[in-house]
């Protein structure tokens, strides 16, 4: 009897759902000898939009469930991530790293999510203020979360790299469109069904694959996005960015992959507005 | 919607008017620009009026190319010289010092301020003096205490970023300069401030003050001058960061210029403010509430109460006491003691005010305004309220920055605080219930750097000022203030 494997096709995650791209355009991924790995699909400017909706329908329960269910849900998609490791090794061993890298990527992508996970019901303790004002009044400040975020992930690490960028988002309360690294597309969409099977509620998390350049400006101008965070762009297309990003003063964060790799509440904090409120004390 | 006659002689010129003197305020004829440590003259020349009644104060130059250049210059120095290499106990005493000598002064100032900007002396004296020597005070403090105010970065992590370009409105000129200038010198920067060009005059006192506090030249300059003068300093190549207070369209602009660079910015913009009043709060106090936030400083405030939210079941109670208290406001000279509102800052405002107000009648609100004579000289708007106002109108979406209280009504607080969030802005917001529940609830679903419960447009230096979306990035004052100022 043959064996013939049942390769998997690789569709965007938007919604909570697994849609091929509305345009129906794909990329081919081939290895080194030209051999045909998968199909991937190259996202739409309107695949875009649609995941930028589904996010924002997203932000209200997201940012109403308690720090604590956050942390778990987070502990959990290092669960999952955990027991489906060799399914993503054998993904970045296929995308071309060989497989000691390969396993360390996808151990430090469980660190961070463990590491995130215990920071949901903390950062805010830890970044808040109570003022002391000169009058009679009650004031405090503390980080709320911006919204929607679009996340341009590293091309490599390509899972490490989009879980280092997208995770400081969920953390604090926002939700995500995550736009996967354009050279090592696989991973994204597999963490994808780590994410679906994680207790994570749809459209919290969205993410794409296609070319980063053809959806930049759409990115960048969208109004119902509250903030970018990109990874390696050109001068150019940071220029573009950050031009684009006036028109609704959206926020934009640019990170060199280094940077964005570092575990740091201070992550979190760039993607948190702080809320201040006061209220009289006395009659 | 009825009227409210009632004679009292607040608004009939019944009380004796009770004029704070000029005495204590020497102008000279007219100002050059602080430049490392002198007075320097360089551009064309013009004129600052008194907005109450149209007489020139003084005249002031415009500072053009080569005089942003000298600035700029003199700020790098200090920061490569003595300022940055002063030990941060060192920068806080001279904090200190200019919160003393504030203090001292403060008559001047706040003479000064109404003068210049047509604000009520009694706002100026007891608001926007204080609080600006409030602000070097708390900064000052700061100083070499930094590593305290953020969890997880060592002294070596808190540099201060260099030289940064200031350029600010005309609304709260000393108090905007405080605000830029105190956590700016508390971190370790040195500074390039551009007052606005209708309020230039605090801004060169307070010159002539870090003078006397012997701050060494070139930490602090000061040039005026107009949006041309705003744009050689905010995209000079030798600064490392702009903080603006402003106008959302020029913010904008600035972000524009400045994609690509790696200079920092926080900008501070517009606002259009929901004041939500529900059923269950305490009317009198809405009331008093409703009308400080929106008329104080005539309605030239970012963060303005400028949309009033009223719970249906009360909204004509509400409404007719306000047109009753409304009523008893004395509009009229700032420097009366007696004056709830002042002169509107200059005509260009004034014509801007007046033109939304015909652009709202055109889109079908009514008009109310207090009946009361106007100064016959000077920039004047009566206190207004505007109902039947619709969601859509430009007089509910764009910030009119004036004495202008738009009034629409909700059923339930879902309703209000959707209203609330539906404009571009997220700066301030109010929330009116005598119910704990209820407040916090609504507080926390506006989006806006700034929330009063149970009162409104309170400031401290203690707490953290800004909006979210379009109203701006980075917050001023209190402990997460100093992160604009920190490079991490």
């Amino acid at each position: 009897m043959s064996n013939l494997p049942v390769p998997k096709t690789y569709k965007l995650y938007l919604g909570g759902k697994f849609p091929r791209s509305e345009s129906g355009r794909i990329q081919s991924l081939r290895n080194a000898n030209e051999e045909l790995i998968a199909n991937v699909s190259k996202a739409s400017r309107k695949d875009f939009r649609n995941a930028v909706v589904a996010a924002r329908a997203a932000t209200s329960s997201w940012q109403a469930s308690s720090a604590y269910l956050k942390g778990q849900i987070i502990y959990r998609i290092a669960e999952v991530l955990q027991g489906r490791s060799e399914q993503f090794v054998a993904e970045l061993v296929a995308q071309g790293l060989d497989k000691k890298e390969a396993q360390e990527e996808v151990t430090a992508s469980i660190d961070l999510l463990v590491y995130y996970a215990g920071w949901t019901d903390k950062y805010s303790a830890v970044f808040s203020t109570v003022n002391p004002v000169a009058t009679p009044h009650f004031n405090f400040s503390r980080p709320v979360p911006q919204g929607v975020i679009v996340i341009i992930a590293p091309e490599k690490p390509s899972l490490q790299g989009l879980l280092a960028t997208a995770l400081p988002a969920l953390v604090g309360g926002n939700t995500v469109v995550g736009i996967a690294s354009e050279i090592q597309p696989l991973c994204a969409i597999s963490f994808g069904e780590v994410l679906a099977t994680s207790d994570v509620p749809a459209g919290v998390v969205n993410l794409l694959t296609g070319q980063r350049d053809e959806l930049l400006e759409t990115i960048a101008s969208h109004r119902d996005v509250d903030a970018v965070v990109a990874t390696g762009l050109s001068f150019e297309q940071l220029k573009s960015l950050e031009t684009h990003a006036a028109d609704n003063l959206k926020r934009t964060i640019h990170l060199s992959t280094e940077e964005a790799l570092r575990s740091d509440p201070q992550h979190i904090l760039s993607l948190q507005e702080t809320q201040t409120t006061w209220h009289p004390i006395g009659s | 919607m009825k009227k409210v006659k009632t004679a009292n002689a607040f608004r009939d010129g019944g009380f004796a008017t009770a004029l704070e003197s000029r005495d204590h305020v020497t102008l000279a004829a007219d100002y050059g620009h602080f430049i490392n440590g002198k007075w320097v003259r360089g551009g064309e020349m013009t004129e600052t009026i008194n907005p109450s009644d149209e007489t020139v104060l003084a005249e002031f130059s415009l500072a053009g190319k080569k005089e942003i250049n000298a600035a700029v210059k003199a700020a790098r120095a200090a920061y490569e010289g003595p300022w940055g290499k002063m030990p941060a106990a060192e920068r806080g005493k001279y904090l200190f010092r200019i919160a003393r000598l504030l203090q001292e002064r403060a008559r001047e100032f706040a003479v000064l301020e109404s003068l210049d900007g047509g604000k009520p002396i009694r706002e100026s004296r007891d608001v926007d003096v204080p609080l600006a020597a409030a602000h070097f005070f708390y900064h000052a403090g700061w100083a070499d205490k930094l590593a305290y105010a953020f969890p997880g970065k060592t002294p070596q992590d808190l540099s201060p970023l260099g030289v940064i370009g200031q350029v600010i409105p005309w609304n709260f000129p000393l108090l905007m300069a405080a605000w830029k200038i105190a956590p700016a010198l508390a971190c370790g920067n040195t500074v390039v401030l551009k007052p606005a060009e209708t309020t230039p005059l605090t801004a060169l006192h307070l010159a002539t003050l870090l003078q006397d506090a012997g701050l060494p030249p070139g930490v602090v300059n000061i040039v005026t001058g107009a949006g041309e003068t705003g744009r050689l300093l905010t995209q000079h190549p030798d600064i490392d960061k702009v903080a603006f207070t402003g106008s959302t369209e020029v913010g904008k602009e600035i972000r524009r210029n400045l994609a690509g660079t790696d200079k920092r910015y926080t900008l501070e913009l517009g606002g259009k403010a929901a004041n939500i009043v529900f059923e269950d709060a305490a009317l009198n106090e809405a009331v008093e509430g409703i009308i400080n936030g929106i008329f104080f400083n005539q309605g030239h405030v970012c963060c303005a109460g400028s949309r009033l939210l009223v719970q249906e079941s009360i909204a004509d109670r509400l409404i007719s006491r306000l047109q009753k208290r409304i009523s008893t406001l004395v509009v009229g000279n700032p420097l009366d003691k007696n004056t709830d509102i002042g002169a509107i800052n200059s005509k260009c405002q004034r014509d801007r005010i007046q033109s939304l107000i015909a652009c709202g009648i055109d889109e079908g609100v009514t008009v109310w305004q207090q009946e009361g004579k106007l100064p016959s000289k000077g920039y004047w708007v009566p206190p207004t309220l505007l109902t039947d106002c619709a969601q859509s109108q430009r007089v509910v979406q764009e910030e009119i920055f004036g004495p202008v209280l738009t009034i629409q009504t909700f059923r339930t607080p879902k309703e209000a605080i959707e209203k609330a969030n539906n404009t571009p802005y997220g700066l301030s917001g109010g929330v009116w219930s005598d119910k704990g529940a209820k407040v916090f609830k609504a507080a926390s679903s506006l989006r806006a750097g700034v929330v009063w419960a149970n009162t409104f447009n309170k400031f401290d230096p203690t707490s953290p000022f800004g909006g979210m979306q379009e109203s701006g990035i980075g917050r001023e004052g209190g402990l997460q203030g100093l992160a604009a100022y920190l490079d991490f």
